[in-house]
């Protein structure tokens, strides 16, 4: 379970404030979707639970299954279960992606006090997920990400979820630069990732992805802060009639 | 140009300690020439520009600076590997320790045995490659080492050598000052590996000349030393014929003070001649790569692939010219030169040229310096690895391009496990 409450993150470079006392719990085995206009926080609430430098929290926790996660590298928060899956997975030359994989299972591994796996069992995995996304030993064998088109990038998050089963998942504009094939796809390889232990905080802009990827809860981020939760209708209202009049609604 | 006063006393001062070695006629015609090579040019300075970025005392000056020993615990490199030994110790060949010189292919002989030979083929290529590859830039510490060379080996190749030669050098005293000369013929067709390993002396002057006849193929991989308080100049010389093939690959861990120069040749149509490197540094570390290719023929290709890992005050230089010849049309010249600066103490400087006389021809060259990519660092620690196995895997990413150089893939799978233990000691 993802607990955080009030939580105030400024931009450590510049006097700026970006969430402004974000409340939200995401129970396990639920799926839970965040929409907002531009620039309403979305995507630094995925950053700052990441770990990723530039942001300075000034108030509030994060809690994962009753860990405070916001004092851990990035590192540790992965070993305790997070996942976020990138708008824009980096490109990483000269790292072959199974090299990657293998190096990311056996360190999570090593953090919950579990032997490496072996070679053959952790090929067997890694094929056997990649071929539900319809991945090709090609795409397992270039460098991280490195020539990868926007709907292979985002498979690939896909598929390093599927293989490092975190507890707690957040995906990130999954459905940017994805055509409605690749979007089926990439909704399918989260799909069968869906069980009663599992959580889930869909970030996106757009209803679309949530037609493929059904939430169990919607909320509306504006401005940094969730400024109302419903069921998945609410998502349907705000493709409907846009943001503005929840803005007007709540202000 | 004369030389001025000061140099000109400081090399006959340098030169006055020392003794031309006694061998047959044309030896020592070789390096009585030698010798006024050095005294024509003058021991580097460090005022010199070819010298500007690497200080050449402690390279010149007549007694080497003590160089403790160290024991890296380690199997030895290519132990896998089925090779032919041939063991130097402190710069003697030490024939005890070495295989039986034997070989199909290839007749191997000592430098100092060719040299006291009153007919040998290596009149033809003894300081000849060298003394070409003084123009136009002087290297007066190789015409150094012709002229007072007494070890090393004479390699005649004549076939395609089933097995590699490796040139194993090992350190044994504090204060030993070695200079070795080796000659490698091949004969058109021929192909050979040569593999170096080791520190070879507290102070290491070295000289390889390589003649790389028609469609012949050298290829050679050499790892220097990890004994950190080591000096060594280097220099190969290579002359390639008509489609003939030269790769070479170094990996430098540690050292005081290295300086490697490579002068390549292209004189036959349709060579190509890969040169590379890859060094990691740590503090008390200075890495010089010094490179001169030289395209005077049609349709050749040449690759200068150099990456440098450098931390904790640690300084790393590349000096690479591609010179095309009036003439060499169709010539294929890329040359990249990068650093990895892991903290704001360390520096690399970088000053490649290109220097162009034909018309149709494709050359690029790069430079850069930079510090770990935050981004890839932050994607891999979100995915589970910590910071400094990360930090690692993209170290390694970073020296690929070089190491992929290394065409045989047993040879290769050997240095980047070096390379991955020096990064492991470098963990906490």
């Amino acid at each position: 379970m993802l607990e955080i409450k009030n939580l105030h993150v400024d931009l450590e470079d510049e006097d700026k404030t970006i969430l402004k006392g974000v409340d939200l719990t995401v129970e396990d085995g639920k799926v839970h979707a965040i929409m907002g206009p531009n620039g309403s926080g979305k995507s630094t609430l995925s950053y700052v639970l990441a770990g990723r430098d530039g942001y300075e929290v000034t108030e509030g926790s994060a809690k994962l299954d009753g860990v405070d996660i916001l004092e851990m590298d990035p590192e540790e928060r992965a070993a305790a279960g997070l996942f976020l899956a990138f708008q824009y997975p980096v490109e990483i030359p000269g790292v072959g992606n199974m090299t990657f994989l293998r190096t990311a299972v056996n360190a999570q591994r090593k953090a919950k006090g579990l032997e490496e796996m072996s070679a053959t069992d952790f090929l067997k995995l890694v094929r056997e997920k990649a071929a539900t996304l319809k991945m090709d030993n090609d795409m397992l064998k270039r460098p991280v990400n490195v020539g990868f088109s926007g709907g292979e990038k985002k498979r690939n998050e896909i598929l390093q979820m599927a293989i490092l089963e975190p507890k707690m998942c957040i995906l990130d504009e999954t459905d940017s630069g994805l055509d409605v094939d690749a979007m089926k796809l990439v909704a399918d390889g989260v799909n069968a990732l869906r069980n009663e232990g599992r959580g889930f905080l869909v970030i996106t802009h757009y209803q679309r992805l949530l037609d493929h990827i059904k939430p169990d809860v919607v909320h509306i981020m504006s401005n940094g802060r969730i400024v109302k939760t419903g069921g998945p209708e609410l998502a349907l209202e705000v493709e409907k009639n846009g943001y503005e009049d929840i803005k007007a609604e709540v202000a | 140009m004369a030389l001025p006063q000061a140099k000109l006393d400081a090399t006959e001062a340098r030169l006055s300690s020392v003794t031309r070695p006694d061998g047959a006629a044309w030896s020592n015609a070789a390096r009585d020439a030698a010798l006024a090579r050095v005294r024509a040019a003058g021991l580097p300075h460090r005022r010199d520009e070819y010298w500007k970025f690497t200080n050449p005392d402690t390279l010149v000056q007549a007694d080497a600076p003590e160089a403790a020993l160290f024991d890296s615990g380690e199997t030895p490199l290519y132990d896998t590997i089925d090779r032919l030994k041939i063991v130097f110790v402190d710069g003697v060949f030490d024939a005890e320790a070495s295989d039986d010189l034997s070989l199909e292919g290839v007749a191997i002989e000592r430098l100092s045995d060719a040299a006291s030979v009153d007919i040998h083929w290596a009149k033809d290529l003894y300081g000849v490659l060298e003394e070409r590859g003084q123009s136009p830039v002087a290297r007066p510490l190789a015409a150094l080492n012709t002229a007072l060379a007494t070890d090393g080996v004479v390699i005649h190749v004549t076939g395609k050598v089933s097995k590699p030669i490796n040139l194993v050098y090992h350190h044994k005293s504090t204060a030993s000052d070695a200079i070795l000369h080796h000659v490698i013929k091949l004969d058109p067709g021929a192909e050979l590996t040569v593999l170096e390993n080791g520190p070879a002396a507290a102070r290491f002057n070295k000289v390889m000349e390589v003649e790389v006849a028609d469609g012949a193929a050298f290829h050679h991989v050499r790892a220097q030393g990890r004994d950190h308080e080591r000096r060594a100049a280097t220099h190969i010389f290579a002359r390639l014929g008509e489609e003939s093939v030269f790769k070479t690959f170094t990996l430098t861990a540690n050292g005081v003070l290295t300086r490697n120069e490579c002068i390549v040749e292209l004189t036959g149509d349709n060579a190509a001649a890969h040169i590379a490197g890859a060094c990691v540094g740590d503090g008390d570390f200075h890495h010089d790569d010094t490179v001169f290719v030289t395209h005077d023929a049609v349709n050749c290709e040449s690759r200068q692939v150099f990456k440098k890992v450098l931390r904790n005050g640690a300084r790393g230089v590349f000096q690479g010219k591609i010179l095309v010849k009036p003439g060499a049309q169709k010539t294929d010249g890329y040359q990249i030169s990068q650093s990895l600066l892991l903290d704001g103490d360390s520096e690399f400087d970088a000053k490649p040229e290109l220097e162009i006389y034909a018309d149709d021809v494709a050359c690029s060259h790069g430079s850069t310096s930079g510090a770990i990519d935050e981004e890839g660092l932050f994607y891999l620690r979100a995915r589970g690895v910590p910071r400094d196995i990360a930090t690692n895997l993209l170290t390694l990413a970073f020296l690929a391009e070089a190491v992929e150089e290394i065409e045989n893939d047993v040879l290769r799978d050997e240095i980047v496990g070096r390379l991955e233990g020096w990064l492991e000691r470098r963990r906490d």
